[in-house]
């Protein structure tokens, strides 16, 4: 356990002072600000004002943004280390490959899912000083959600980083990743698999699979619990789920989905060749 | 005590190790000489437990891969290419003395010998630091701790000729209790620290020689060189060495680790022209050699 936690914590050091941590933490902190410089709380949108109507545009921000950043950091500064020989001198000392492989994990997850949430708990943290109501429930929920697809992305990351051997080919793995789950979004994909008259439960299937799809309907769930604006396939599922299952499935499913890959990843690591 | 048996190693449709058979024993001094590509660094990386192989490695009985923690708490290793690492050394040093069971103090040791003052730079990152404090910092990591087998990759390649000396020194504190692997392309860089030569090449052993090993580690040269005429780029690679002028640029004075006299008759053959005189006497010696 002690190898686990020395391991995790060399990692959170090397992604401190690493260049591509300044800017996903410029990035997220940089759009709270933004969205609170136009006013955002000012404004309303489907009934929504205030810090919820903040957390909202900020969850569908984050949905874009994380997990590339999540899977490309992740698999270039893998694969990089592997490169530049950083495994050679680190895997020469008497560290178990478990405690290497997990701490890694431990720590590039606090250094991932930290700067978004530290974000957010700015954004509530001023509407309490100004005085604007915040939204807890939707608040912890969001939180919940965050922690869990950065979880998921960064266990598909690792598990990528272990299957290819260069930064050129884990970076193209990684982007067309994200780049599937992407185009399997309730309104591409699956709009026009609908279209072609699959049937329905494939597309459910789809759908559910797909960690950004979950994310999706979970977070909208919160303001829209029609689902009017999102497409069929969420429709479907919140018909099939109800809104408080799904809500859990959308929590527990991305964790179990990015430890698999994880695992996976380790066990692959453990086979073969280490740097 | 470390067993190659029967160790091929192929990546892809390529054989780098082809049915190695090796036997080490303790207080070996072992060169592991050969050209690019000849297996030297997938050799070492086999003996770490780093790369999966077919036969058999064992370092004391125990499978490097399989019980890497009890092998590799035994190892030192030095790589020829330092890692690019960003975080401070204090904190190398803390992650490698934690890890390996030693006290931080110790490498802190080996490092001031070679003088490496890790208090005034404990902040800096490793990879801001220049090749031979790199080199330096990667020695004490892996000397200051309770090793029986050091593996170094070109480990005196960037040391100043003082920090070779004290290099040598420490190498000769360790003779009657640690194997030693030493990789190089070139065996007049390594040969005066070794009683054992493998040479390979394509995968293969294709010299295992066993050499004098009169030379003493940690013993010195007083050297005396008479030139022709003064000569610019002479007097700044033998002030490089330590050496003084005592006669108008013609007459110098200096001393030479014993291990490097090679190196050292090496950098003078660029002058030989200039050259009229030049005498090297055994002035230390070690007890135990």
């Amino acid at each position: 356990m002690k190898h686990l936690w020395l391991t995790a914590k060399l990692d959170i050091v090397e992604s401190l002072r690493a260049r591509w941590f300044m800017i996903y933490s410029l990035v997220f902190g940089g759009i709270v600000a933004l969205l609170f410089a136009f006013g955002l709380t000012e404004s309303r949108v489907l009934g929504f004002i205030g810090l919820s109507r903040l957390l909202v545009t900020y969850i569908q921000l984050s949905m874009a943004i994380l997990p590339i950043f999540v899977l490309i950091t992740t698999v270039r500064s893998v694969a990089g280390d592997r490169e530049a020989g950083v495994f050679e001198y680190l895997l020469s000392l008497p560290v178990s490959l478990s405690a290497w492989f997990w701490g890694k994990i431990i720590g590039r997850y606090l250094v991932v899912f930290l700067p978004v949430f530290a974000a957010m708990a700015a954004a509530a943290g001023w509407a309490t000083i100004k005085e604007v109501e915040v939204p807890w429930e939707m608040f912890l929920y969001y939180t919940g959600l965050l922690a869990s697809i950065s979880w998921c992305f960064l266990g598909i990351g690792m598990l990528i980083s272990t299957l290819a051997r260069s930064i050129d080919v884990a970076q193209g793995a990684a982007f067309l990743v994200w780049l599937t789950m992407l185009l399997f979004l309730d309104l591409i994909l699956l709009g026009i698999m609908i279209q072609g008259h699959v049937s329905p439960e494939v597309v459910v299937a789809a759908a559910l699979a797909n960690p950004l799809q979950v994310f999706r309907t979970a977070a909208l769930m919160l303001f829209d619990p029609q689902l009017v604006v999102i497409g069929p396939a969420a429709y479907v599922i919140f018909d099939y789920f109800g809104g408080p299952l799904f809500k859990i499935y959308a929590l527990i499913y991305p964790v179990v989905l990015g430890t698999l890959a994880a695992t996976g990843g380790f066990l692959l690591f453990r086979r073969g060749d280490l740097p | 005590m470390i067993n190659f048996n029967h160790v091929s190693k192929t990546f892809k449709r390529n054989q780098v190790l082809d049915n190695i058979d090796l036997k080490i024993e303790l207080g070996e001094r072992i060169a592991l000489v050969g050209s690019n590509g000849a297996g030297k660094t997938t050799l070492i990386r086999c003996l770490l437990g780093e790369y999966v192989y077919d036969g058999e490695v064992t370092v004391n009985g125990l499978v490097p891969r399989r019980e890497r923690t009890k092998v590799l708490q035994k190892i030192g290793f030095v790589p020829q290419l330092p890692p690019p690492l960003k975080m401070p050394v204090g904190q190398l040093v803390g992650f490698a003395a934690s890890l390996c069971n030693s006290e931080r103090k110790r490498m802190e040791d080996v490092a001031q010998r070679l003088g490496l003052d890790l208090g005034k730079i404990a902040r800096l990152p490793f990879v801001k630091l220049s090749g031979g404090m790199k080199q330096k910092l990667l020695i004490a990591i892996a000397m200051g701790r309770d090793t029986n087998v050091l593996v170094m990759d070109e480990p005196a390649a960037n040391l100043d000729p003082d920090a070779r000396h004290i290099f040598f020194e420490l190498l000769a504190e360790r003779l009657q209790n640690t194997t030693m692997l030493i990789s190089s392309h070139r065996l007049d860089e390594v040969a005066p620290l070794v009683n054992r030569v493998l040479e390979m090449d394509r995968g293969k052993v294709v010299l295992d020689d066993r050499v004098a090993d009169d030379a003493s580690l940690s013993g010195k040269l007083a050297c005396r060189l008479t030139l022709r005429r003064p000569e610019e780029a002479i007097a700044k690679a033998l002030m490089g060495w330590g050496f003084r002028d005592t006669g108008n640029g013609t007459e110098w004075e200096g001393m030479i680790a014993g291990p490097d006299r090679l190196r050292f008759l090496g950098v003078l053959s660029r002058y030989v022209g200039l050259l009229t005189q030049i005498s090297l006497d055994e002035t230390e010696r070690s007890a135990g050699q």
